[in-house]
């Protein structure tokens, strides 16, 4: 006690990341398991990452997965930029409190309801307008973008709302005009967050699995789609390979983007304590 | 342009909902000065400002700058620059970017753009700096980066908001001076706005002292000092004891005024034996010593309180019907020890120097 640990604290902590992580740990062991039975362990290899690299039907889905990410991320990100700005920037305008709960409403519905009123909008769309026709790669990307948008929103709304609005008049004082303004000055500002909202919109939607099933297409199955259907056929070290690749593909994102709004804030945190004259708000 | 003024604003109001900001304010402005508008927070000065820059419209009346009416003329245009309070640097930029970026709006050639960025370095003696981002400065380099970026232009005029705020008091204080010797290389008419009055005497050829949205008055910061218009202003700027009294005659330019304390004072014209008069006097102007002198305005009082501050001692009086002074001593006379607490002496304050105030 006398260098301040506190033992029970300690163990409660040791605890609590053990129930996170000891599932995730034991599965990444076993994929270097040289047995073909999940549970039995039969010395070190790596031959199931071997095989996993000749199987074609998991990198296909593996590029359809990366590929339907980076589309809804950037989709995401555009439109979540878009949102926070609006909400930001208007003021109080009228049922601002009503549209900024209806504009974060994606974050707490149930995937299986998003997922399935996009399906009943596709197919009614098709009905209507001829489009999209059947569903495949772009209805994921749509559905995944519905989602993305309010997140992003919300991390970049975060940081425009401590976002020093005398810059932007500065530039404009000093003959700039919107939107070069906008290009110049507030987004190189804001760019941490949008990147961090890039990145969090591409986990979201390289996870999904929910809604993807709901309006992917024959032939357009992403990544957890076909995760969960070999499953169903029985776990393979295979699929602990695979899972183990995904993990290591969306930690990376998630580090990367706490990482960057970490330094950010803390960048912040020095600008503002030097001098004491870097006040941003 | 002869005889019109360089800036001219006339019945200028702004509101904000129910707050009148700015209320019907008129006022001119010559090439070349520094004008400095103070007043406590919130009395509109820097509505004021902000208009001027054309980030706030203005409800009614019109502001014109070098003969053009600014009404209809964007920020990105108006022959004017504004230096912020928290100086509003580009984070992400260098400091020659940020020098740099209205040069660049503005088109000029890169060569001129580089040569110009260099020059306004050393004319805020930050040669050398340029390749620093701002959370790297100190905040009296910021305040100077600030200033060259809204100088880069050759603004006809510049407009300063609480320019010195963010800076520790020594630094303060040489960068006025710094301030005042850039004004008067440039030749730019400055505005500034503060609500330091020491800062707006060092600083200003002339003050424009605001008060709930109005200008209450605008002179040089001596006569500001001396001849108050005002008791707001004779408060506002610096300490001053009030007296009240009643006028009882008035003959060969003074005048003799009734009141707990008995004032011959010099008559600034306009008053007549009968009115009531409040008379206000700096701390300095009034004299303390053990022993009567004899001469006019001289009162008989005893220390209350006493604050020795290095250069000199303050102190409150009491005199007759508990009428309270505040007087300041230089801590200067040999010989004489200084009066201390509870002690009786004489104070006593030149004709000349009783300020008959109108309100």
């Amino acid at each position: 006690m006398t260098r301040g640990i506190s033992w029970p604290a300690l163990w409660l902590g040791i605890i609590g990341f053990g129930i996170l992580y000891v599932p995730v740990t034991v599965m990444v062991i076993y994929s270097f398991n040289s047995s073909r039975l999940v549970s039995v362990w039969a010395g070190f290899s790596t031959k199931w990452y071997g095989e996993l690299l000749e199987n074609d039907a998991v990198l296909e889905a593996l590029g359809k997965s990366l590929w339907v990410a980076v589309n809804a991320a950037t989709l995401s990100t555009v439109f979540g930029v878009l949102i926070a700005l609006a909400f930001v920037r208007l003021g109080n305008f009228r049922f601002r409190l009503l549209l900024s709960a209806l504009a974060s409403m994606p974050l707490v519905m149930p995937e299986v309801v998003t997922g399935l009123s996009l399906l009943l909008l596709f197919i009614a769309m098709e009905g209507l307008l001829g489009w999209p026709a059947g569903r495949g790669i772009d209805t994921i990307i749509i559905a995944h973008t519905t989602f993305g948008m309010c997140f992003a929103a919300v991390v970049v709304q975060s940081r425009l709302r401590d976002f020093d609005m005398s810059i932007e008049e500065a530039a404009a004082d000093l003959g700039a005009r919107q939107p070069y303004i906008f290009f110049s000055i507030t987004l190189p500002v804001i760019a941490p967050a949008v990147i961090a909202a890039w990145l969090l919109a591409f986990t979201l939607s390289f996870d999904d699995l929910v809604i993807a099933s709901f309006v992917s297409g024959p032939g357009s199955s992403t990544l957890p789609i076909v995760v969960f259907s070999k499953v169903r056929l029985g776990v393979t070290p295979e699929i602990n390979a695979l899972a183990t690749i995904m993990i290591l593909l969306v930690a990376a994102s998630v580090v990367i983007a706490s990482a960057i709004i970490y330094r950010n804030s803390a960048g912040r945190k020095a600008a503002a304590a030097t001098g004491g004259s870097g006040h941003e708000s | 342009m002869t005889g019109s003024p360089f800036i001219r604003i006339s019945n200028v109001t702004r509101r904000f909902g129910d707050v009148v900001a700015v209320d019907d304010l008129s006022l001119d402005i010559d090439k070349g000065e520094l004008f400095c508008l103070l007043g406590a927070s919130g009395c509109g000065k820097t509505t004021l400002l902000r208009m001027l820059a054309g980030f706030e419209s203005v409800d009614s009346g019109s502001i014109e700058i070098d003969g053009i009416d600014m009404s209809r003329v964007p920020p990105a245009t108006r022959p004017v620059n504004i230096m912020f309070q928290n100086y509003a640097l580009f984070p992400h930029m260098t400091v020659d970017s940020n020098i740099a970026y209205g040069l660049k709006r503005a088109g000029l050639p890169r060569a001129e753009i580089e040569s110009r960025v260099t020059e306004l370095l050393r004319l805020v003696r930050l040669s050398g700096m340029g390749g620093r981002k701002p959370h790297q400065l100190s905040g009296g380099q910021r305040q100077r980066v600030a200033l060259a970026r809204a100088l880069a232009r050759r603004p006809k005029l510049l407009l300063l908001d609480e320019p010195l705020a963010a800076l520790d008091k020594k630094l303060r204080e040489d960068t006025q001076f710094e301030l005042v010797d850039i004004q008067e290389r440039l030749e730019t008419t400055f505005i500034v706005v503060t609500h330091d009055q020491e800062e707006a005497m060092t600083l200003a050829s002339r003050i424009g002292v605001m008060d709930a949205g109005k200008l209450v008055q605008v002179d040089s910061p001596r006569t500001l000092y001396d001849r108050p218009k005002n008791s707001f202003i004779a408060d506002f700027l610096g300490t001053v004891s009030f007296l009240e009294g009643k006028v009882k005659s008035a003959k060969g330019g003074m005048l003799q005024i009734d009141g707990p304390i008995p004032v011959t004072a010099v008559d600034p014209g306009g008053f007549a034996a009968g009115d009531d008069v409040r008379m206000a006097i700096r701390p300095e102007k009034i004299s303390l010593s053990r022993e009567s002198g004899g001469g006019v305005n001289e009162v008989k009082v005893m220390v209350e309180d006493m604050a020795f501050t290095g250069v000199a001692s303050n102190y409150r009086v009491a005199g007759p019907g508990g009428v309270l002074l505040k007087l300041t001593q230089p801590n200067m006379r040999r010989g004489e020890p200084a009066l201390e607490w509870e002690e009786t002496g004489y104070a006593a304050f030149d004709p000349a120097d009783v300020v008959l105030l109108r309100d």
